[in-house]
């Protein structure tokens, strides 16, 4: 971990109300795990005051990519930021997905913009040819404008597939019957895990069915935060083992371990 | 050369920067360079091991946050087996910053922390919003008697230097100022956090876990800058500057209003090397103004 200042590469829009950014840092590139994220400094000044966490989207040569939604002021701030402006960076923060070597099958379930860091994760598994071949990625969103990232996992060799809530991309429904349906229809050997990031129920719901079908799940939390490092004790999770750090303890764990 | 060392109590620092309670920690590891700073006030303990509130504990606001922690803490046994070895190489000072539900607990942690080598002086935390301590349900800084009390137990009990953080959400800031200084407290710190609360419009609860919490940050500056204006002319103990220290330039505001030192709390978030930076301003700001002695700052405010 460190404090660093990052060049902007680029920071072009990917969508609707999303953007991607490609920061220059050879410490981050080297050092930067899927499901690790950083704590970008938005403002020079003191609004927004405290630092906006974004999760690793993508490990490059020469730096890392952030993927990000605009719904605030922060975000505004940082994408209205161009190619050749600098931004205070901490990280690579938290502790990532553990990757299990040699997996037959891994199922990543994104939920909106559950997709960002999951790309990160799919670009390491394409890496190892056992796991790369049983790659599959659900990505749920509310409608096919918030569909994002498809291409990227194909492009790493997973098979996708696609739900709305509207129906007007792919299943209509939320992403979990997919899964349902996937893991239902035994398309998957015992050698399988989950891996999931997206809104608090969707988690939920993706551990219960991963917990009934016996294979073990990760995933990546959100909470709010003040340090990103654990210091300030600002973002729990209610754990089996009491509160945990979201920051500096996940953001990715154990569904196993979490208190729903 | 200018001086920038000053002397709480029988605590000397090397300057009158320090990292506030709560907001400095082992994780920022090589993020803060602690060794620059006049010490570091380590997040406050209790006698046992204490569960925090439930999240969210954190929401931003206009130029500041508020938070709902609740003093989770690993407890006195965690402070001295596991922290405080950490802090053996440290060119700094240590303070630990103490907090109880009763006198009785107040006396045991300063009894057991007085004989730790690397303690260099108690803060007492009579002024955590985020806990509902014994005293008529309030904190113990609204009672001016619980205040004396708890103040004159510890002195007792203790050698070390004695600094009092006090909480702002009272009537007058001054007679619990005095009651501390009449309770043989070798300092006050002001502020701590100010109660606050934020709530969601669209779903209309409360954007923290436990409803209220407390406000830091730019935000609360002038509030501060206040309360140690009028606690300074009121004691004649030094004070410790807290609220909203984003740089140098609040800094010597403070020192200004009466503050002997300053403590950096929210700005470590923003930026962990903010108070080795403050360190580094004073001393180009005494140089530039030809002040010799950063003690010469403390309650110099031109007034007339
Ligand atoms: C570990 C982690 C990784 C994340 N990765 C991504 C990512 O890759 N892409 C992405 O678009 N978003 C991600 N988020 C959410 C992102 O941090 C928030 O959307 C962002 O902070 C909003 O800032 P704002 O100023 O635009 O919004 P505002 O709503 O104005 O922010 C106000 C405050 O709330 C906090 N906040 C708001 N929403 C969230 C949230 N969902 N989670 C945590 N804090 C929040 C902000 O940090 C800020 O302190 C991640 C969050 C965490 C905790
Ligand atoms: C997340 C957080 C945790 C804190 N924890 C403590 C604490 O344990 N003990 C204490 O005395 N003050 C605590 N404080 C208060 C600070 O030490 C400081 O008094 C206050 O934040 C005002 O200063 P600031 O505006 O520079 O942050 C905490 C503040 C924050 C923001
Ligand atoms: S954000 Fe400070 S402990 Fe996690």
């Amino acid at each position: 971990m460190k404090q660093l200042r990052a060049k902007i590469v680029s920071n072009k829009k990917a969508g609707t109300c999303f953007y991607k950014m490609r920061l220059a840092s050879a410490y981050l590139a080297a050092g930067s795990r899927p499901g690790q994220f950083v704590e970008i400094r938005c403002a020079r000044g003191e609004d927004p005051l405290l630092r906006r966490p974004l999760g690793v989207h993508n490990i490059v040569p020469g730096g890392i990519e952030v993927f990000y939604e605009v719904v605030g002021a922060g975000t505004k701030l940082l994408s209205a930021k161009r190619a050749g402006e600098s931004l205070d960076i901490i990280g690579p923060l938290g502790s990532g997905f553990d990757i299990k070597k040699g997996r037959a099958a891994n199922i990543l379930v994104a939920g909106g913009i559950g997709v960002a860091p999951l790309v990160a994760l799919a670009g390491k598994l394409s890496r190892d040819k056992t796991a790369a071949a049983g790659m599959q990625v659900l990505i749920g969103a509310k409608t096919k404008s918030h569909v994002m990232c498809e291409g990227e996992f194909r492009k790493y060799g997973a098979r996708v597939s696609v739900s709305t809530e509207d129906g007007s991309r792919g299943r209509k429904g939320f992403i979990t019957d997919i899964l349902k349906d996937i893991l239902g229809n035994g398309l998957t050997s015992g050698n399988t895990a989950i891996y999931s990031c997206g809104p608090m129920g969707m988690l939920k719901a993706v551990s219960r069915i991963a917990r009934e079908h016996g294979i073990p799940c990760q995933v990546s939390l959100e909470e709010r935060m003040a340090c990103g490092v654990g210091v300030c004790l600002g973002c729990p999770v209610k754990t089996r083992d009491g509160y945990k750090m979201v920051c500096k303890d996940g953001p990715v764990f154990n569904a196993e371990e979490i208190a729903w | 050369m200018v001086n920038l060392s000053v002397g709480i109590g029988k605590l000397k620092l090397k300057n009158p920067v320090m990292a506030a309670s709560g907001t400095w920690g082992f994780e920022y590891g090589e993020l803060a360079d602690i060794d620059r700073l006049g010490a570091v006030v380590l997040k406050t303990i209790t006698l046992k091991k204490r569960v925090g509130n439930p999240p969210p504990r954190i929401y931003e606001t206009a130029s500041g946050m508020l938070n709902s922690i609740g003093l989770e803490n690993g407890g006195l046994d965690d402070m001295i087996e596991n922290k405080l070895p950490k802090l053996d190489g440290a060119g700094t000072r240590v303070i630990v910053s103490i907090a109880g539900d009763t006198k009785d607990d107040f006396k045991k942690l300063a009894a057991r922390l007085s004989k730790c080598r690397r303690v260099d002086a108690l803060e007492l935390n009579l002024s955590c919003p985020n806990v509902v301590h014994g005293v008529d349900e309030g904190l113990f800084a609204h009672s001016e008697k619980a205040v004396y009390g708890i103040v004159k137990a510890v002195r007792e009990a203790t050698p070390l230097t004695v600094i009092t953080k006090l909480s702002p959400n009272v009537t007058d800031v001054k007679i619990f100022a005095a009651a501390a200084e009449a309770g043989g407290s070798d300092a006050i710190a002001l502020c701590n956090t100010f109660i606050g609360m934020a709530i969601d419009a669209e779903t209309m609860r409360p954007r923290l876990g436990n409803i209220i919490g407390g406000l830091s940050g730019p935000a609360i500056k002038p509030l501060s800058l206040r309360a140690v204006w009028e606690a300074a002319k009121a004691v004649d103990i030094p004070i410790v500057g807290i609220g909203g220290i984003m740089g140098w330039r609040d800094a010597v505001e403070f020192m200004l209003s009466g503050a002997a030192a300053v403590q950096v709390g929210t700005a470590n978030f923003v930026d962990p090397r903010s108070p080795a930076e403050i360190v580094r301003g004073l001393e180009k700001y005494l140089s530039k103004h030809k002040i010799g002695d950063v003690r010469k700052l403390v309650g110099a405010i031109k007034l007339g």
